[in-house]
């Protein structure tokens, strides 16, 4: 079976004054239709990877890859008019905060109807049909109010599940979530992701979930990823969390506190420089 | 140290009036660890804000010390016993002052003595060397920014710390390290904190008490022992306990 997305040395770069930033360096994994959870602390190139998979990394930045394949069909650094035509309809992404990524002008209907149209070429009725279909989908009580309503006057749980009914419309094959429930309650998160579970299920669809939540990737996902300093330093089945070999990752579930078990003291990260550079442990990340 | 009774907090004025806070009441002793938890817009925060005045359209009662406090306007010894750090880091500090401006300038406006030697002091009791006082914010990181935050709450030497989500813009490894920073602070000189967060595992960490919040009312006090049994009282706190640990599938 082919993956749906299949990525081999992916790098990111951007030029300074000191030199080049290497903010991905050599990343390699497999989709298929599974929940790929991808977690690290902020700067490990977890966002990026996901911007990069999707031709979202502005110049000067530069993206290079052994392999980038949709379907087993290169999008490297495809001309943006190609690309345009694959995000959204094939892979598509859902954002941290709902308040800005949505048009604060435009009623949410509109935006759902746009996001439609755009992709399958229908216009009209058929747009709106499939806009209401989409704010039932999310389970969203009242549509018809929600499609007339600005974003501003929205809750942020109810904007993520508007944001997710318009990434859905078109069917994508993919959907990158990036942070898509860090700016929400805990009680409207485990709703938005139960939503998300069951769309991405249904349509048999690949997810990758960026994340720096280490626990609710290990209770959400199937298969976890953790990012350290642009590489992949450990992948586990989320299952098997707890049996973290890497430091890197054991450090992280360490310092958490916990309700279940008091500590006197937090334990904290001592981070060492091979944890940037020694070789990884699974030597191909993502084999399916 | 400090005693809340039926405390009411509003926004705007009728039609439009938002009531932010309703009747809340509670009690912390000295040395004690308070924890207020909610979700948002539940007002947790804005009993704190009303609190060190940031808020006057408040009703009730507010003592600090046993020193009722009114409106907005706050006494020189008010400041003197009760300090306040904010969540985001990045936002509390002036971009264009450097950490010695920030902490000069707070002790000039406390009246200390000796500012050049308190400054490395404090510095070195939030865990930075002395290699980072003539540095900026944006030469920070935000564990750093936030251990500068709290260097500048303890200039003043205040005996009530109240902490707003201190930790919630951090990574979890920074966010134990400043935990850790914050409960060793506490040991070492007798604070009293009330601390804001949405995250119930780290106040069950740092505090010894906490109220729920729910709609601005407080729906339960109790313990961070009763709330590591899951042994809450109210629904709102059940259902509160129950999703923070986590996502279940179905």
């Amino acid at each position: 079976m082919t993956p749906l997305l299949s990525v081999r040395d992916l790098r990111v770069s951007f030029p300074t004054r000191s030199g080049s930033f290497q903010a991905v360096r050599g990343v390699s994994f497999d989709l298929g239709r599974e929940r790929l959870g991808v977690v690290g602390e902020s700067g490990s190139g977890k966002s990026m990877t996901g911007r990069a998979i999707l031709g979202l990394v502005r110049p000067p930045g530069k993206v290079t890859a052994e392999r980038l394949e949709l379907d087993g069909e290169s999008i490297l650094n495809l001309p943006e008019r190609r690309m345009r035509k694959l995000r959204g309809a094939r892979i598509s992404m859902v954002m941290q905060d709902p308040k800005f990524s949505l048009n604060p002008v435009m009623t949410i209907g509109r935006q759902i109807m746009e996001s439609y149209r755009l992709h399958s070429g229908q216009g009209g009725q058929a747009a709106r049909d499939k806009a209401l279909d989409m704010l039932r989908a999310v389970q969203i009580r009242d549509p018809e109010r929600v499609f007339d309503a600005y974003p501003h006057e929205i809750s942020g749980g109810m904007g993520q599940r508007a944001m997710i009914a318009m990434m859905l419309a078109p069917d994508p094959e993919i959907l990158i979530a990036d942070e898509p429930t860090s700016a929400l309650d805990v009680s409207v998160r485990n709703e938005v992701l139960r939503i998300m579970d069951k769309l991405v299920r249904d349509r048999g669809m690949g997810l990758i979930f960026i994340s720096h939540d280490l626990n609710l990737v290990g209770q959400f996902c199937d298969r976890v990823l953790i990012m350290y300093a642009g590489r992949v330093v450990e992948e586990l089945p989320a299952h098997d969390l707890h049996a973290a070999r890497h430091p890197y990752t054991q450090g992280l579930l360490n310092s958490l506190p916990r309700l279940d078990q008091p500590v006197e003291r937090l334990s904290t990260l001592q981070r060492q420089d091979s944890w940037r550079d020694a070789d990884i442990a699974t030597p191909l990340p993502g084999g399916l | 140290m400090l005693t809340i009774k039926d405390l009411d907090v509003w926004f705007g004025h009728p039609p439009e009036r938002v009531d932010a806070v309703r009747g809340a009441s509670f009690v912390v002793a000295r040395g004690e660890s308070f924890g207020l938890v909610g979700e948002s817009g539940s007002g947790k925060s804005t009993i704190l804000r009303a609190v060190t005045g940031l808020i006057d359209t408040w009703s009730g009662r507010i003592e600090v010390a046993g020193q009722p406090v009114t409106g907005r306007h706050r006494s020189r010894a008010f400041h003197k016993t009760v300090q306040m750090v904010f969540q985001d880091p990045y936002a509390s500090l002036h971009p264009r002052h450097s950490v010695d401006r920030v902490l000069s300038e707070t002790l000039h406006l406390q009246g200390m003595d000796r500012i050049d030697q308190r400054i490395a002091t404090l510095l070195d009791s939030v865990g930075l060397g002395r290699g980072f006082r003539f540095r900026y914010p944006h030469q920070l990181s935000g564990g750093q920014r936030q251990r500068v935050a709290i260097a500048r709450a303890l200039a003043a030497e205040p005996q009530l710390l109240l902490l707003d989500e201190p930790t919630s813009a951090l990574d979890v490894s920074v966010q134990a390290e400043i935990l850790n920073l914050l409960a060793d602070l506490r040991r070492d000189r007798g604070l009293t904190y009330v601390m804001v967060s949405h995250d119930l595992a780290v106040v069950a960490h740092m505090c010894d008490r906490l109220a729920v919040m729910r709609g601005g009312e407080i729906v339960e006090e109790m313990t961070a022992a009763a709330l590591r049994q899951g042994a809450a009282r109210s629904d709102y706190a059940r259902d509160l306990l129950a999703a923070s640990r986590g996502y279940a599938a179905g």
